[in-house]
């Protein structure tokens, strides 16, 4: 190796070390792509919240929706809650996925904070949460027509979230829905 | 004092149950449940196995495991049900694989690095440098100019 291409050595490593470090700057760890995009949904049977029936996977998918994960113990789910009964306002078909929660705390706070969902299922020992992958509330599914999982997203749903992300994919499924 | 102590050491006793235990009906269960906890990584924390964490979700993965375990489940069938739904990113050994190629490669990758620069270091030592032969015209200005220093003195 010529001795001037070698003065250089350092330099070259670091930069190449500097590029690696500058693109985990901008990595955000805690977006976890789900395991189960373009799966289906999991199969299940579990009570509906506050409802003398049982739901399936049946009875929930066929449309396209969101499953939001949420909680009463979760403090997020409280600050998203006012958005997305916004959302359930506009027609946004949004489905609960009550996880790991006592029945009378979680039908208390959807009579006190009003009820976006147009079914929660009552996920109480997290068996769902379990197959869905769920690692904490909130967390928001994206689930089309044939009943595939498209996105998760882990986090609050905001207005930014719902306007970059989950609003444009939710119209494009629909779409896809409608051309079949 | 000395009768305090065991008092107190009974009281530190609740530190040691933050993580629950499990009965086992087989000691070579126990041994796979903590190599198994040990490699799986708790999607919560992300930095710690599920050994160590205490979130609600590494908890819930330990019972999983146990029940898995206890009910005939091998190791690989174990990691395949936990990469279904959390994916590879639950594993603290990834299957190898296009992304995790650097991870795998990369300490290897450095430690030929490092044997490269090893031998080129020790191959360099041997030889005299050619900054030590100095011509004759320049030998004659070295030894005036030390000359010159001691007369300095």
């Amino acid at each position: 190796m010529p001795a001037r291409l070698k003065l250089f050595l350092p330099l070259i490593l670091f930069v190449v070390l500097a590029l690696f470090l500058m693109r985990g700057l901008s990595l955000d760890p805690k977006e976890l792509p789900s395991a189960l995009i373009d799966k289906p949904f999991p199969v299940f049977t579990l009570p509906a919240l506050g409802r003398d029936e049982l739901l399936d996977k049946e009875a929930v998918t066929g449309e396209v929706a969101l499953f939001n994960v949420w909680a009463t113990w979760c403090v997020s789910c409280r600050v998203e809650h006012p958005y997305l009964t916004q959302l359930a306002g506009q027609g946004v078909a949004i489905y609960g996925i009550n996880y790991k929660d006592e029945d009378t705390a979680a039908l208390g706070w959807l009579r006190e904070l009003g009820d976006p969902y147009i079914a929660s299922i009552a996920d109480r020992e997290g068996t769902l949460g379990l197959d869905l992958g769920v690692y904490g509330a909130p967390e928001t599914y994206l689930v089309d027509a044939d009943g595939l999982v498209r996105y998760r997203h882990v986090g609050v749903v905001d207005q930014r979230v719902w306007g970059t992300i989950l609003q444009p994919l939710y119209q494009q499924l629909q779409q896809e829905k409608e051309s079949q | 004092m000395s009768r305090l102590l065991p008092l107190l050491l009974l009281l530190a006793m609740p530190a040691l149950a933050v993580i629950e235990t499990y009965q086992f009906s087989d000691p070579a269960l126990e041994r796979r449940y903590q190599a198994l906890s040990e490699e799986l990584r708790c999607p919560k924390c992300q930095n710690q196995n599920i050994a160590d964490s205490n979130a609600p979700i590494s908890q819930d993965l330990r019972r999983l495991l146990y029940e898995q375990l206890e009910a005939g489940a091998t190791d690989d069938e174990i990691r395949q049900y936990m990469v279904d739904r959390y994916g590879e990113f639950v594993r603290y050994r990834p299957r190898f694989s296009g992304a995790t190629a650097m991870l795998w490669l990369a300490p290897l990758l450095l430690l030929a690095v490092g044997l490269v620069i090893v031998v080129m270091t020790l191959r360099g030592r041997g030889k005299p440098t050619e900054a030590a032969d100095l011509s004759e015209d320049e030998q004659r200005r070295l030894r005036a100019l030390m000359e010159k220093a001691d007369q300095d003195q």
